[in-house]
């Protein structure tokens, strides 16, 4: 036991030392997702990115990834571990490893870092990554607007975080425009991943009268609820029609492939630099799973002419007047809301009914 | 009225459902504690179960053999903490972690190829006139089979503990199994057997998580069931009944507290959302010191490994 751990140690310092005298070796890169793989939503999509980086590269890359590393403190030991392993760029693919992630790379000055969703750039060698999701979730939402019978759309959210919240007033404002009486349950999960509690949540939603499910949580099973109950949803992440053949309207699908494979290319080529992109439906960051067939051929072509619109920038999904929920003023007539202020937010527009827990 | 909208028979059933593979892994690992043993590997039997029975019923495309196969699989990973605490002498704390690490890996392993695929249905309990009565048949009398084979289980063990005297036998190897031994009770076969019982309980939990619950396989899909099923064993102070209870209890916090944020009831749910987990918390500092243990009935040799020679 005693030998193994020296051997361990002994190769994870030899490696860490060959790495840059070995310039021509296989670059290697390191993916920490915070979920397993098989989720079919939020990791599976990273791992997808990893593959078609492998796929576009051959034997010129190496890819490792470690699964359902938890947010905190002990994100710092994995991302140090995989350091120490000799990688040449690092993705952690979710909100809560900023400041593990910072500590690393400020010991790790050659390595470069990459974190999606996340907001803490202290080092010189930490890029930031995230994809514009509100816009797919006006899209849907504006299908959710138009689909819905009971004017009662049931939202499964995660953490009370700007990104989710943000959705949330995206879906619900493209679907307020469309349908006036339109109502929005949510119910917050305190998950990313937990397959029984979404189902639950699902089934009390549908309870009051949902008939449209929309989740920012990553498991498939709230579609799975919504089939058996015989009202709609929407994916997340990726294209989970399969799990819910009747019930799956759309969804929106995560690509990050194009966005690895050019961070790769730049960590090859020498040239990477430390960026802060946000890339949307315009990119090709953020994408949709196939429209079912009930959805009317009218509403689908609506939709398209959205995600056009808002491809080529006449649209965006926050366009004032918008008022926050207490009915203060937040956007006058025509005005775009600031990238800054989405990334902070921490209130509901106006119209929605329940409250942001602390 | 706080409930607004929610109606308390609909809150009833759902709580019912919640709380059965909680309850289900409680009760094994009551049995598994009661001889003297501590399991902390149910998370692990939990998720084998959910697979394995996942898979047999895919196969087969029987639902009922999903059950008994994922019973089969959560007592044969139970076995290996048998052969690794009673024969091997491992500590059971780690041989009880490893098993869950174990079990979340080798899942993922076998369910690879089952991620997006519908199990057969599990139909509900036909109870005749019994569902068609107001209130209390939406709220008890709707259910799966396995909702009630649950209930069974506890009264079952219940029994056994209190009135057989297998039971007897077994609750003395778990107090002192010294004097156990002196009477010349098989200490080691008594606890292989129970362990044996708490792999087939948990695995029935997992199973109904993927068979009914979610219904899916996916990987880490128990998301930490098996341990509050754990702290669920010392919340009931090892005593059957309570666990039922207790699991109604946890099972019906989760459900209440998302029913009231779906009703648009302005509640802290940040706090409903993590009371089980606090509970558990608390329950688990309580287990670990020692003053505690007496007040707690927990089992006199609860952790402490048997050897003849002692």
């Amino acid at each position: 036991m005693t030998l193994k751990t020296i051997l361990g140690a002994a190769t994870a310092l030899g490696l860490a030392l060959a790495a840059p005298a070995f310039a021509q070796d296989p670059t290697k890169v390191g993916f920490i997702y915070v979920g397993p793989v098989g989720d079919h939503g939020w990791s599976y999509t990273h791992d997808q990115g990893r593959l078609a980086v492998e796929a576009e590269f051959g034997d010129a890359v190496e890819t490792t990834y470690i699964e359902n590393v938890a947010e905190g403190p002990d994100a710092e030991r994995v991302i140090t571990q995989m350091a120490l392993g000799g990688a040449d760029i690092i993705f952690a693919t979710s909100f809560g490893y900023g400041p593990e992630m910072n500590n690393v790379a400020a010991r790790f000055p050659d390595i470069k870092f990459e974190h999606a969703t996340g907001y803490m750039q202290e080092q010189p060698n930490i890029s930031l990554y995230n994809a514009r999701f509100y816009e797919g979730r006006a899209v849907i939402g504006h299908i959710a607007g138009k689909m819905t019978e009971t004017n009662k759309v049931g939202y499964i959210a995660s953490f009370p975080i700007p990104e989710v919240i943000m959705g949330i007033n995206a879906a619900y404002l493209a679907a307020k425009a469309v349908n006036p009486d339109v109502e929005f349950s949510i119910i917050w999960a305190y998950s990313w991943y937990d397959p029984a509690q979404e189902a639950a949540a699902a089934e009390a939603l549908i309870e009051q009268g949902a008939d449209i499910i929309m989740q920012h949580t990553d498991s498939t099973a709230p579609l799975t609820v919504a089939q058996d109950a015989g009202v709609m949803g929407f994916g997340q992440a990726s294209d989970m029609s399969g799990f819910a053949p009747d019930s799956h309207l759309t969804g929106i699908v995560d690509v990050w492939a194009p966005y690895y494979i050019d961070r790769v290319k730049a960590v090859m080529d020498g040239t990477w630099e430390p960026v802060n992109v946000w890339h949307g439906i315009d990119e090709g960051m953020v994408g949709f799973a196939p429209f079912n067939d009930k959805i009317p051929a009218e509403l689908v072509a609506e939709a398209e002419g959205m995600i056009a619109a808002i491809a080529d920038g006449s649209f965006h999904p926050f366009t004032g007047p918008i008022n926050r929920q207490d009915g203060t003023p937040w956007l006058a007539e025509g005005e775009v809301a600031d990238d800054g202020t989405l990334l902070g937010m921490d209130f509901y527009v106006e119209g929605i009914t329940s409250e942001i827990p602390n | 009225m706080i409930l607004g909208s929610i109606q308390p028979a609909v809150l009833i059933a759902a709580l019912m459902v919640a709380a059965t593979p909680i309850l289900l892994a409680a009760i094994g690992e009551l049995v598994v504690e009661k001889a003297g043993v501590l399991n902390l590997g149910v998370e692990g039997m939990m998720i084998l179960g959910a697979v394995a029975g996942f898979i047999v019923a895919v196969q087969t495309g029987n639902a009922t053999l999903g059950f008994i196969g994922a019973a089969v699989a959560g007592g044969l990973l139970a076995l290996l903490f048998a052969l690794l605490t009673q024969v091997l002498m491992a500590n059971q704390v780690a041989s009880g972690l490893a098993l869950t690490l174990f079990g979340l890996g080798l899942s993922a392993l076998l369910g690879q190829s089952y991620v997006g695929i519908s199990p057969p249905r599990t139909p509900k309990l036909d109870l005749g006139p019994l569902s068609d009565i107001p209130f209390v048949g939406r709220a008890f009398f709707s259910h799966d089979a396995l909702v009630y084979v649950a209930i069974a289980i506890v009264i079952g063990v219940w029994w056994f503990l209190k009135y057989s005297r297998a039971g007897l036998i077994l609750r003395a190897v778990g107090e002192n199994h010294d004097a156990a031994h002196g009477l010349g009770y098989h200490v080691k076969r008594v606890r292989a057997l129970a362990i044996v019982f708490g792999g087939a309980c948990a695995g029935l939990g997992g199973a109904y998580l993927s068979l009914i619950r979610v219904p899916q396989w996916t990987e880490g899909m128990t998301a930490g069931a098996g341990w509050i099923a754990l702290a669920l064993v010392v919340f009931a102070s090892w005593r059957p009944f309570r666990a039922l209870a207790g699991a109604y209890l946890f099972g019906g916090i989760v459900v209440l507290q998302l029913n009231l944020q779906a009703a648009g009831v302005k509640i802290p749910v940040e706090y409903l959302s993590m009371s089980p987990y606090l509970i558990t918390i608390i329950v688990l500092v309580f287990i670990s010191s020692g003053k505690a243990r007496g007040s707690l009935n927990a089992p006199g040799s609860l952790n402490r490994p048997f050897h003849a020679s002692g």
